[in-house]
Order: C-alpha cells, then structure tokens, then sequence
C-alpha cells in the first residue's frame, strides 16, 4: 500500500480527503488504482500519452519522479502537487 | 415579442447564469460555478433545453467537458472526456475542449467538440464519453493544416464545429490555421473551403489553407448563406459557391473589418452583425479609437451602419472573443456581448441601443442566449 498525498486542485475527486491510499509499483500504476477509487482523477494528471501535466508534479517521497514508469515502494509516499500556475 | 431570457455565462475564472423577466429589462444572477476552472464555452441543448455542457480546466490540471442533464441543478464530470488516441503519431494531448456543438435535431444524444490543439471529438451519449473523429485527427494532411506553430496566443485551435441543418452529414468547421474546412459525410472526409479568402500573414496572399477563421455562421433561415469573421476581413458566401466575398470592404476604412465574431439575424438573411476591433501594427485587438461599437448590415454587406449609442465615447478599450458575441431569437432580437474586461452589454432593439448589464466578472470567454424555458 502507498500513501498518497491529494493537492486541494483535486480534492473534489476524493470527497475532500487530502490523505489516501492507492496500490502500484510505479506512478502510472497507483495513478490507475487512484482512478478506479475516484474516478476521472488520473486524466487531471496524466494526459492521454502517459505525460505528466505541465502544471502539475509528482513526488516518490523527496524524489521528483518526471515520467509514469518511476517505481514507488511498497509503503512508500507519493505526493501529488499542483505547481505554479495562478493569474 | 420578447421572452424571458438565460445568457449562459463562461469566463476565465468559472461560470455563471444571468436570467432576465420577460421584457429584458431585469437580470439575476446565478453563480459564480466552478469558480477558477477555465470554462472555454457554456452552451444548453436545444434539442431537450435542459442538458448544459461546460468545457472546462484548470491552470494546474487537464480538461475535462463538465455535465449538467437538469439544467444546471446538478453537474457531473465527462467519464471519458475528449483525448487523441494514446500512441497518437504526433504525440498530441487534448490542452483544452474549446467549443462545443450539439448535433443535429435528428440525432439527439451527439455532441461535437473542438479541441486544442486542433481536434475534432464526437459524443453519441450527452457529452459523456468522446471519440477521437480519426476522419480528420488522422488525416493525412492533419499537420499540414494544423502545424504546431500556428496559433492563437492560447494555442492552436479548432475553434467551431458548424452542423447544416438540413443534413447530419453536412457540417462546417472553423480552423486558426486551415480556415473552413467542409464534410458532407458527418466527418470521414474534409476539404478546405478558403477560395479567395485572404492570408496576409502567408508568402502566397490566397492559399487553399492556412487562414485563420475566427467565425463562421449560418444564416438560421437560409443555411446556405454563410457569414465569416476571418482574422483577414469580414466574408460572405453563398452556396453552392465556393468563393468568399469580401464584405468587409464596405466598412470604413478607420475601422476596419477585423474582429473576433459575427452574429447573423435569426430572421432576415440579409442582416447581421460585427464587432470591429483594431487590426492595426500589433494587433490591439480593442474597439478602434476606444469607441466601442457594433456594426450591421442589412444589405448582405454592401454596406454596413455603426450602432454605438449607450457605450462609452471615449477610453472604452472592449475586447470580444470569438464566442462571446451572440443574440436571443426574440422578436426584437435581443444581443449581447461580453469583454475580456468582464463586462455584458446588451441590446433589445437590435442594435439601436446598448446598456450595461453586468460587470466585475472574470474575462469572458463565452455568452449563449437561450429561451429560460
């Protein structure tokens, strides 16, 4: 199991709860798993070709992970943030 | 007669509902919803008059069309929102839905899209799940009319999908970078439609694509007339021609005929209406002199007549998008334009007269007039 932090932008998909768990063993595959408990979340993230959004960033822990294919431990923390993006 | 009025409202910043009594004449508002997604366009199912569909975004996160089948009381989200195939050859994401259509009377439930970069979606469910159109997203000369660099300052867009009326399998689409381009079998096949449309920013002044349609509308009483606002003048085009005249020219020449968005009489096919904006150097794209103004034409665009009288004289720098220009079908037709300033001005005698019914918004991307049913 991973614990996973959910940025306020996408809070609306996990009935407002900020902490949640998700399975995988990469980004993609708990991104999945994320989608199938809170349906629609993933494509907020993730486009349609696997690539993380621009205005978006993902952490495994302290590490940025750039791509889907980053592998997340067993009982590791993926972070989900909403990066600069205002006006 | 008039008729109680909704102007479905999508901004920048989120969404909002004005309604106004019967005679025009007061207005409430509803809102703000989803306040802070960026909501491209706001439009109402006139098939049913109460399914609402927003294409919609945030700064941070991806796109997705927002749902409404009672009205707007209560909303859900696409499950399958617009996306180009995973694997697609030129890498493409959906960045945003941009416009959004419903179909043809005779197919309830279908629903188009245009996206960014330029795509073209179809919905058989309500807006529900979104099939990539492959007739054109995977059409051989897809990058030649849509090449990345071309563009608006948001990005590339194929900004309006145009259903015949009379005919499911006849539509029109409005390009940034391939002009008009025309189906007459519900989108397996294109071809553009720009003969003698101008393209001053190209090496060839004409060419068979590559202008930059920012509007395209169908006279409501005869659909083989078409009304153009191009990013190179006003045209018009009767089929089945193929030539675009350039109707623009009859306007004065210190205002131009460069703008956003034409709006077409729901009655007389002979009238319409323009928002000039300056086309001049840098392409301020502001009511030229700060005088704002509409013009119309009830010659077909032979000529054309200023209608200014209740906007600003001086220091008024309006700036109206491609949809936020529109009209009601009341009789008198009721207009009314929204500003990147988040201001809604409306007209109820066509023109003659404009006032101010709205401020304080977020920039307004989209204005839908629909009867409040």
């Amino acid at each position: 199991m991973i614990r996973v932090s959910i940025p306020s932008q996408l809070i609306a998909y996990t009935n407002g709860a900020t902490r949640v768990e998700a399975e995988g063993a990469t980004v993609g595959q708990a991104l999945d798993d994320l989608d199938r408990r809170y349906p629609g979340l993933k494509f907020r993230v993730i486009d349609e070709q696997d690539r993380i959004r621009r205005h978006m960033r993902i952490f495994v822990g302290q590490d940025e992970a750039r791509t889907t294919a980053a592998p997340v431990p067993s009982g590791g923390e993926l972070l989900i943030f909403g990066a600069l993006s205002g006006g | 007669m008039t008729e109680a009025i909704q102007l479905l409202v999508g901004t920048r910043k989120g969404a909002w509902i004005y309604r106004s009594d019967a005679a025009r004449e007061a207005w409430q508002v509803e809102g703000p919803m989803f306040l802070g997604q960026i909501v491209n366009h706001f439009v109402r199912d006139p098939r049913d008059g109460r399914t609402l569909l927003m294409a919609a975004s945030t700064g941070h996160l991806g796109p997705t069309i927002l749902r409404s089948t009672d009205g707007g009381a209560t909303w859900s989200e696409a499950s399958r929102p617009p996306a180009f195939p995973k694997g697609d050859p030129h890498g493409r994401s959906v960045d945003h839905s941009f416009w959004l259509e419903p179909g043809h009377t005779e197919e309830p439930g279908v629903w188009w899209a245009g996206v960014s970069p330029p795509g073209l979606f179809r919905s058989a469910d309500g807006g529900d799940t979104w099939e990539s159109v492959e007739g054109l997203n995977s059409h051989p000369q897809v990058m030649d009319w849509f090449p990345p660099q071309g563009g608006t300052p948001d990005g590339a867009i194929l900004n309006q999908v145009i259903v015949d009326p009379r005919d499911a399998r006849h539509m029109y689409l409005a390009t940034c970078s391939a002009g008009v381009l025309e189906t007459t079998d519900q989108g397996a096949t294109w071809r553009p439609l720009n003969r003698n449309v101008r393209c001053d920013f190209l090496p060839d002044p004409y060419p068979e694509f590559g202008q930059d349609s920012h509007f395209v509308a169908l006279a409501p009483t005869d659909p083989d007339r078409l009304w153009q606002q191009n990013h190179c003048g006003v045209y018009r085009l009767d089929r089945p021609g193929e030539r675009w005249e350039r109707i623009g020219e009859a306007m004065p020449k210190e205002i131009g005929d460069i703008g956003f968005t034409i709006v077409p009489h729901a009655r007389d096919r002979d009238t319409a209406w323009i928002w000039p904006m300056d086309g001049t150097e840098v392409w301020p794209r502001t009511s030229p002199g700060g005088r704002p103004a509409a013009y119309r034409t009830r010659d077909g665009g032979a000529s054309w007549e200023r209608q200014d009288r209740g906007f600003p004289t001086e220091q008024g720098w309006f700036t109206v998008k491609r949809q936020a220009f529109c009209a009601d079908a009341a009789d008198p037709m009721g207009l009314y334009i929204g500003t990147t300033g988040g201001e809604i001005w409306m007209s109820g005698d066509e023109g003659e007269s404009w006032r101010q019914i709205a401020a304080h918004l977020p920039e307004i991307y989209s204005i839908s007039a629909v009867p409040a049913g």
